[in-house]
């Protein structure tokens, strides 16, 4: 076996989307082509410093929109250059049409995306409706909890997409300004380092190569369109396997393991939150709090939204007695949050009966600290207690009535 | 012709044999084909230039006929010929005629 | 007065919109690198606008610090404008055996006796000293400097050395050894009651 030497990081004091940039200036991508939007204009202010400061060898393009941003990135990846975007909540929308066509094409874009409302009403805040809006595009998603997840994230994001098993586009999201905006402490690898996991680019196929010419995004017929999208259903079921395998492979380098799901004092816990991304540390310190006051409280944070764990999720829960499901998005009118509904799913059809309850929370910058998660946590329990879920199902966490 | 798996296909869209279009045969959509009196041609070129499916073969800067394995009948060269030396004729009298 | 020591400590910043209350919320939390912590600067976004009343907070620990969120029971609180006492509850939350340093012509009593806070007081006159040192009321460093005195996050070396790199990246170094100036200064004349 090669022994592997974790090199000293440098510990470094970083805003989370400056720790987006420091990794991009690591990776050293050949193009880059964003339009800046609050919360995600840090990214773009200092990406194109570095590159005006000759720190990177990237083509930065300064387009006039997300959609052409996406366009850009589109078309740089199919001439088999490593293209990078940043963007967040009515940038991501207006990028809509091409997220589908970037995967289709197959283009292992990586993009940070800072997690903003949608309007209306207009805010800047953090919420994930933007990027659970676009959880069907095709793009694998991967959510930060904190400053350094930021930094990882960023860097595994590289060698998921690029994997020739995905070939698919991936979103590294963070919340805004909670994140984005914050100071925290960062462990920074060594750019060496860096630039030696994520490799150099080769792409499958490349419009530059003038050899041997090739048509890219032909119109597909009845006869083939299907066929083409069955490929995108397979590949991002591939992450599944390969997001843990990265993971391992940057614990190696990090010191820091990533998987898909991240259990917190679950093994022996009763009563469970799930949720995704910067509320996570809020939670844990609930779960401290309920357990030195006696409750077998857990956490199973979700990492990876797309594609959807539920093999994992559902071996985390199967034993637990209630749990909390958390979502910090407006998604109207299904049967509740996107997280709960696929978690019902993965239970359902693995024929195991859960109690389950749903919590809209945070929207639109809404603090949530961790004494509304003990109350949560208590609530679990009754309803562990007494095997009852009082309606209603899915409910709103600190909405005025 | 049987169609390729979703496992058989390039992955992303991708057609790797350039100009494989001409492997596609439009010249069977036509039920008017256009017939150029070689005669009376002037080689102006405007036929050429006109019609959209590349169809009209050309060598040494002279017209010298018409691909009808790819030819549409679609009659734009013979709108826009300017000594109206091309004719459309119906497809099936003119197969009839090749028959013979 | 001996300096409040804790771990985790947690401190509230109350300012308005161009008082430079961000700055020095991180500032002090960057400063938490120099003696290996951890540390979250923390702003609350969004009411940043020049003269509205805004908050930050700051977090230094020996351990990770998890909850991305306001602090609700803060150790320190720090008021970088009096007038702010007439529009926010700067005193929320914040524990009996903490601090509260603010920048006031008045005396740490009488401050005492308008917010009935139970704990200790530091006053500072940092809008005077701002205005002497820098030829404005940013008072953001000085009000630093008044929070070291009565509160120990890292050391004052530490603290000095941060504001020099963290200042020195932005302004002229006239600028930045005013505020070190207006940081010593503050430091020395806040009034403990």
């Amino acid at each position: 076996m090669t022994e592997v030497m974790v090199r000293k990081a440098e510990v470094k004091a970083l805003e989370g989307d400056k720790a987006v940039t420091e990794a991009m200036r690591q990776i050293n991508p050949d193009i880059v082509a964003a339009y800046p939007v609050t919360p995600q204009t840090e990214i773009v202010m200092e990406f194109s410093q570095f590159v005006a400061e000759g720190l990177v060898d990237t083509e930065f393009i300064p387009v006039e929109s997300e959609f052409a941003a996406m366009s850009s990135c589109v078309g740089a990846s199919c001439a088999g250059a490593r293209a990078m975007s940043a963007t967040c909540g009515p940038g991501l929308e207006l990028m809509w049409e091409n997220l589908w066509v970037a995967s289709g094409l197959r283009c292992p874009i990586v993009m940070a995306v800072v997690n903003r409302s949608h309007a209306a009403p207009l805010n800047i805040l953090t919420d994930q409706t933007d990027m659970m809006g676009s959880r069907d595009t095709g793009w694998v998603q991967i959510y930060a909890e904190n400053h350094q997840e930021v930094y990882d994230n960023f860097i595994q994001a590289v060698r998921i997409a690029e994997h020739p098993d995905i070939l698919l586009p991936i979103m590294s999201g963070h919340a805004g300004f909670v994140l984005g905006h914050t100071l925290g402490r960062v462990e920074v690898l060594p750019d060496e380092v860096v630039r030696n996991f994520v490799g150099e680019y080769k792409p499958l196929y490349s419009l530059l190569d003038i050899d041997h010419p090739k048509t890219f995004g032909a119109y597909d017929h009845w006869d083939y369109f299907f066929e083409h999208r069955r490929q995108v259903f397979e590949a991002i079921n591939n992450a599944l396997r390969v997001i843990p395998e990265i993971g391992q492979e940057y614990g190696k380098i990090s010191g820091r393991y990533y998987g898909l799901v991240e259990p917190y004092r679950l093994d022996d816990a009763d009563v469970v939150i799930m949720i995704i991304g910067s509320g996570a540390g809020a939670c844990r310190e609930a779960v401290d709090e309920m357990r030195e006051k006696g409750t077998k409280a857990g956490m199973l944070k979700v990492r990876c939204f797309r594609p959807f764990p539920a093999e994992e999720v559902v071996k985390a829960l199967k034993d637990k007695k209630a749990v909390a499901v958390m979502d910090r998005c407006a998604c109207f009118g299904a049967e509740g949050s996107p997280l709960f509904t696929e978690t019902c799913a993965a239970f359902f059809n693995r024929g195991l009966r859960m109690k389950l309850i749903d919590y809209f929370y945070g929207l639109g910058g809404r603090d949530t600290v961790p004494s509304e998660f003990c109350d949560i946590f208590r609530e679990l329990s009754q309803i562990a207690e007494t095997g009852e879920i009082k309606p209603p199902l899915v409910r709103y966490l600190a909405v005025r009535e | 012709m049987r169609l390729k798996s979703w496992k058989e296909l390039e992955t992303g869209v991708v057609i790797l044999e350039p100009g494989n279009s001409v492997l596609y045969r439009t010249g069977t959509w036509r039920t008017f084909r256009p017939v150029i009196d070689m005669e009376k041609c002037t080689h102006c070129m405007f036929c050429w230039l006109y019609c959209p499916d590349g169809s009209i073969l050309v060598k040494d800067s002279k017209v010298i006929g018409i691909d009808y394995e790819h030819c549409k009948g679609c009659g734009i060269c013979a709108y826009e010929c300017p000594k109206k030396v091309i004719t459309m004729i119906e497809e099936v009298k003119a197969r009839t005629e090749e028959a013979k | 007065m001996a300096q409040l020591k804790r771990d985790p400590i947690g401190i509230r910043w109350h300012g308005r919109g161009g008082q430079g209350a961000v700055t020095a919320s991180k500032i002090l939390a960057e400063a938490g690198k120099s003696e290996d912590k951890y540390f979250l600067g923390l702003p609350d976004y969004g009411a940043e606008r020049a003269g509205a009343a805004m908050r930050s907070f700051t977090t230094v620990s020996t351990k990770p610090i998890r909850a991305l969120c306001e602090i609700a029971e803060p150790d320190a609180v720090v008021v970088l404008d009096s007038t702010l006492l007439d529009e926010v509850n700067v005193v929320a939350g914040l524990k009996e055996d903490g601090v509260l340093v603010i920048n006031t012509t008045e005396s740490p009593a009488n401050i005492r006796s308008k917010l009935g806070y139970k704990g200790r007081i530091y006053a500072v006159d940092a809008t005077s000293i701002s205005i002497k040192n820098l030829g404005k009321n940013i008072p953001n460093i000085p009000m630093l400097g008044a929070l070291a005195r009565a509160v120990e996050v890292v050391s004052k070396e530490n603290l000095v050395k941060m504001i020099r790199e963290s200042l020195g990246g932005k302004f002229k170094e006239a600028v930045v050894e005013g505020n070190v100036k207006a940081f010593e200064k503050a430091y020395e004349t806040a009034q403990a009651g």
